[in-house]
């Protein structure tokens, strides 16, 4: 079986790199493409027994979380431990966070233990620019209020192309919320970037005025998800019907007009969610369920797409992958 | 109406510069001699190659002192030392303090302070609302006979249309205008940035041109209904323009005011997260600045207003959406504006002079700084050739939130006289 050796990160060069990942702007079409290949050798790695390499030894990994979430965290923690760093995770329940204590505060006291990346999930638009201009440490975006998760659009941009082989000119129709998303904000970037197209579907409530400026087009015709290649579905929060909010009148009315139901998803057509799904609402059960979807896939990419980044940044980047993932 | 501490006045010689006076019509070469803190002689004086420019000095009629309450932020004697510094000669005091100022007793201490601390005039508006809330009016004759100079409820909208008709029915006993803080909130919402291209792709919430101008069309309607007359404060619209425009055309007598920011920025400023970059209303698009420099201009605006607005730094070193809303401005808007407006041709430099002292001397009806023999002198001497680095260092403000942090700016004040006493010299 082929053995999968990847450079220790005290073997490559070091080269000038954006620092940080705080939204996808930091990303050039170059840095994209690296971080996709390293995502696609590293996949490789999982699928031997032993799972872990030795890449990230010694190094240390800061998840510093200020809202709920299970696969993120998750998925950034074992990204880090399958790349045998150290992790330690901070969650703002049962911590000095709940005492009041400022953001600033707090990073500057995990900075004292010399970490060598942040990832930060916080519920505030600029949390991790703010950490990131008062630490030494590459600070990564894990979702910040309604503006940027990078990773997710990293992930969903790696299952993709996986799937369809391409990403220049692939047709991305992006279905529901957007207007509290960091995920379609975060993707409609990336897809840009590689050339494709994105449409925008949903109440005209929550697409937000003015957002063709990011090189997308809308509609609030259901119909035009038969033109994509991709059926990208967001969650729909429940929040969003309570009195007072009322983006939409009510979720029967929304999942009879925006829901994707198998009616909706031609044949050769793939289905994706960020998770979690709200079943019967923005998606049908049986699209849920069906080999359309490639909602797991996306899961396991989180992993290797988060394990590319962790290297990504602390390695400086592979100037050419092969040169640094040598597979023997 | 307005209060400073006592002092004697000066005794002093200004020569070679060019005198400037819009209002007098006065554009050359002059030696200016003020005895005992009243222009005595303007006489002509040869050509100066110097880039000195004597003018009267500036009026603000829309500053945070932060006193009573925060005193971290500011306090008279720091904001009107910040304002000497950029060239005012006086200012007036916003009432959303804590207590508010809607009240003889708050008032009348905030008076008694200003006679001890205030470096120039100050003068203080008082709430139309107590407490801010929008419900009740505060007792506006006794507040106008105690000093107050207008009334507003600065940070907040008269949200009730019922109570600005009374306000504004109510204001004719004082004898004062009502300056209006102009937004929609129900529109405005928790909005964070202008609603548009920019906070669709940040993901911040908007607060919409609409939220602002749909006031401004409310209140004007009332104003003409009521036959009184209205200050609009810190406009940001293109929409809000085109309201005041249609208003002044029916006969409505209303004055309004525009921040340097809202001339100097757009949303696009935005995008960096700073926090000085976040202030309400918010920076709008290209064609809102656009369109407020023309009002400007052709006097439909007829103030620069800084809304200088101190906070804490720690208060500021937040996350966008939690730091609060606001920056400073007093010893940066001349600059600021001649840098980005006069120097690329925008405005003329004569226009930004009238805005920043005569337009909103006579918008609140206080005394026009002039250029004229016999005046109380009221002036200040700009070096439009010289430049400085804004930072941190330099401001006697006690905050240093300003959005200009780093900037390198052209036309600095060299020297402040304000009631005939030097309050700033370089």
């Amino acid at each position: 079986m082929a053995d999968i050796r990847l450079a220790d990160a005290s073997e490559v060069p070091p080269r000038p790199l954006r620092r940080h990942l705080l939204g996808v702007s930091d990303l050039g079409p170059g840095d994209l493409e690296r971080i996709l290949g390293t995502a696609a050798t590293l996949s490789r790695s999982l699928e031997r027994e032993v799972k872990k390499l030795p890449a990230l030894r010694g190094r240390l990994v800061v998840n510093l979380f200020y809202e709920s979430s299970t696969r993120t965290l998750s998925s950034f923690d074992l990204a880090a431990k399958r790349l045998s760093a150290d992790t330690m995770s901070v969650r703002s329940s049962g911590s000095s966070v709940d005492k009041g204590e400022s953001l600033k505060d707090t990073a500057l006291t995990l900075a004292a233990y010399d970490p060598d990346v942040i990832v930060i999930r916080h519920p505030q638009i600029g949390a991790p620019q703010l950490v990131a201009s008062v630490t030494a440490a590459h600070v990564v975006n894990a979702g910040d209020g309604k503006h940027q998760h990078p990773t997710q659009a990293l992930l969903d941009l790696y299952t993709m192309r996986e799937a369809l082989g391409r990403l220049e000119g692939l047709h991305v129709a992006i279905v529901g919320d957007v207007l509290h998303s960091r995920v379609a904000r975060s993707l409609i970037e990336a897809l840009t970037l590689v050339g494709a197209r994105t449409t925008l579907i949903g109440p005209p409530t929550l697409i937000p005025r003015g957002i063709e400026a990011m090189g997308c087009e809308t509609t609030t015709d259901i119909a035009a998800v038969a033109d994509a290649d991709v059926i990208y579905v967001l969650r729909m929060q429940r929040e969003r019907m309570l009195a007072g909010a009322a983006y939409v009148p009510s979720l029967r009315e929304y999942s009879a007009l925006w829901g994707i139901t198998p009616e909706r998803v031609r044949a050769g057509q793939v289905v994706m969610h960020p998770g979690p799904m709200n079943r019967g609402v923005e998606i049908d059960p049986r699209v849920a369920d069906s080999d359309a979807a490639l909602i797991t896939t996306q899961v396991r990419a989180g992993l290797v797409v988060r394990m590319a980044v962790l290297y990504d940044l602390l390695t400086g980047g592979p100037v050419e992958v092969p040169q640094a993932l040598e597979v023997a | 109406m307005l209060f400073c501490r006592s002092g004697d006045r000066d005794t002093l010689r200004i020569e070679g510069a060019r005198v400037l006076d819009p209002t007098e019509g006065i554009d050359g070469p002059f030696d200016v001699t003020i005895e005992d803190g009243h222009i005595v002689r303007i006489a002509p004086a040869g050509a100066s190659a110097s880039g000195l420019v004597l003018a009267p000095a500036f009026v603000d009629p829309h500053v945070h002192l932060r006193t009573p309450g925060r005193e971290d932020e500011e306090t008279i004697a720091s904001g009107t030392a910040a304002a000497a510094a950029g060239g005012y000669c006086a200012i007036l005091a916003m009432p959303n303090t804590d207590p508010v100022v809607d009240s003889a007793a708050v008032l009348g201490a905030l008076v008694e302070l200003a006679r001890a601390e205030a470096l120039i005039p100050t003068g203080f508006m008082a709430s139309i609302s107590r407490g801010l809330r929008g419900e009740e009016l505060t007792e506006m004759a006794e507040l106008a006979g105690l000093g107050a100079a207008a009334f507003t409820d600065d940070g907040h909208p008269v949200v009730s249309a019922g109570l600005m008709q009374r306000a504004l029915q109510y204001s004719a006993v004082a004898g004062r205008l009502l300056a209006l803080h102009e937004e929609e909130p129900a529109l405005s919402r928790d909005g964070q940035m202008h609603e548009g291209a920019v906070s669709a792709e940040l993901g911040l919430a908007g607060w919409p041109s609409v939220a602002e101008s749909i006031m401004i069309e409310r209140d004007l309607a009332l104003a003409a209904y009521e036959q009184r007359s209205l200050h609009i404060m810190h406009v940001s619209a293109l929409e809000s323009v085109a309201a005041l425009r249609a208003a002044k055309a029916r006969g409505v007598t209303v004055t309004a005011e525009v921040t340097p920011h809202h001339l100097c920025l757009t949303d696009d400023a935005v995008r960096s997260l700073d926090t000085n970059t976040k202030m309400n209303p918010p920076l709008r698009a290209e064609a809102d600045r656009l369109a407020l420099l023309e009002a400007l201009r052709d006097g439909t605006i007829c103030c620069v207003a800084t809304d200088h607005a101190p906070h804490a730094r720690h208060e500021k070193e937040a996350p966008f959406e939690e730091a609060p809303f606001g920056v400073t401005g007093l010893e940066t808007a001349f600059s600021a504006l001649y840098t980005m407006l006069v120097e690329p041709g925008e405005l003329p430099l004569e226009v930004l002079l009238e805005r920043m002292s005569a337009g909103p001397a006579r918008a609140f009806g206080l005394p026009v700084p002039r250029i004229a023999e016999g005046e109380v002198a009221n002036v200040v001497l700009l070096d439009l050739d010289a430049r400085r680095q804004v930072s941190e260092g330099g401001f006697r403000s006690r905050s240093v939130n300003s959005w200009l942090l780093g900037k390198t700016l052209h036309g600095t004040v060299v020297k402040t006289v304000a009631d005939g006493r030097v309050v700033f010299a370089a």
